[in-house]
């Protein structure tokens, strides 16, 4: 069951008080389908942290989708190549709204020790980044808290966050086009 | 296991088919190792493939060496080579100078060299003449240097988080 926070209950005979926006919220939040595009050793510890002994599943990501027409986080775990950079825009481009990114591992954060010609110097060249999960590769527990800073930023988002001016100047800043209008 | 052939045996036999088309004949850890004319490396290629005595038939590898310090003879294409019928390895060397960065293409005698070619082309920027499809192979398409050619530096160009003076440069 997901957890409801900040909400003022009024206990009574089979009802409750809350705000739409912070029900919604909740759902989402406990109920992200990630979408993993892993492509090295950052991939391994991501698999470990689907696995049973550190389960994702109890967040209500069991579900691993490998469309992004239905995932609404895109995990990004391992190097990427300049080569692969517009498939990952693709990726990213084919998600429907609301969407968040997590850049698992130094190289997608930053290129990591790939400083070379061939190697993206982070994600965050061709696509906005919610939260960047240090590590070479990290640990199960530093993604599941990548995860759950997901989640923080999930619950407590406007649910109109893509109508915001600053989210179209972000997305206009990488020349991704908003479908949502 | 024994070779069926000597290194001074392929060698002189390669001088005399080919005579002033051999530049130098060395042997470094015994390895027959024959510096050719860049203009006659698709003949000497094809004719070890097709010598019945030699018949060394079986491309290893191609590749590419920069030597930008040496004037007029800056890149290297080398072949290795094999016998699998003598057991014999041979390698080939053949120079040509940064203005002209052709060669011949040898896909039609060994079709295996048809991505080693454009690997070469990718990194060295040689060109590969009569290849069927010489365009990159690794890198992006939209890459617009040779990234192998020793002035390029090996870092991403586009980092401005790195100070020189922080990697005593």
């Amino acid at each position: 069951m997901g957890k409801i926070e900040d909400l003022q209950v009024i206990n009574g005979e089979g009802y409750q008080l809350s705000s739409l926006e912070k029900v919604v919220a909740s759902a989402r939040a406990n109920s992200v389908w990630p979408l993993p595009f892993a492509t090295s050793c950052c991939g391994i510890e991501y698999m470990a942290t689907m696995g049973s002994n550190y389960d994702l599943a109890r967040f209500g990501m069991e579900r691993m989708s490998f469309s992004p027409r239905q995932a609404d986080l895109l995990i990004v775990a391992g190097t990427i190549s300049k080569k692969l950079a517009p498939v990952l825009k693709q990726v990213y481009e084919q998600m429907a709204e609301p969407k968040w990114v997590l850049s698992v591992g130094a190289c997608a954060s930053s290129g990591g020790i790939f400083d070379t010609y061939s190697v993206l110097q982070g994600i965050d060249r061709v696509i906005p980044v919610d939260v960047y999960v240090p590590g070479c590769p990290p640990r199960p527990e530093q993604i599941i808290d990548g995860i759950m800073k997901i989640h923080e930023m999930v619950k407590h988002e406007s649910l109109r966050r893509r109508y915001s001016d600053e989210y179209k100047s972000l997305l206009n800043s990488y020349n991704i086009e908003n479908n949502e209008e | 296991m024994k070779s069926n052939l000597t290194n001074e045996q392929v060698a002189e036999r390669l001088q005399k088919q080919f005579g002033e088309h051999i530049k130098s004949v060395e042997t470094p850890y015994d390895f027959l190792t024959i510096e050719v004319d860049a203009a006659k490396l698709y003949d000497i290629i094809f004719w070890l493939k097709t010598d019945s005595e030699l018949q060394i038939s079986f491309l290893t590898n191609l590749g590419g060496v920069h030597y930008p310090d040496s004037e007029g003879r800056e890149f290297a294409i080398v072949y290795h080579l094999q016998s699998m019928v003598n057991n014999f390895r041979l390698r080939l060397k053949a120079f040509v100078s940064k203005e002209n960065t052709e060669v011949d293409s040898i896909v039609d005698i060994y079709a295996g060299a048809n991505w080693m070619e454009r690997e070469t082309f990718d990194f060295y920027g040689i060109t590969f003449n009569g290849h069927p499809d010489m365009r990159r192979i690794l890198n992006e398409d939209s890459m617009d240097y040779f990234p192998m050619r020793k002035e390029y530096h090996l870092e991403d160009a586009t980092r401005e988080d790195k100070d020189d003076r922080f990697f005593g440069r």
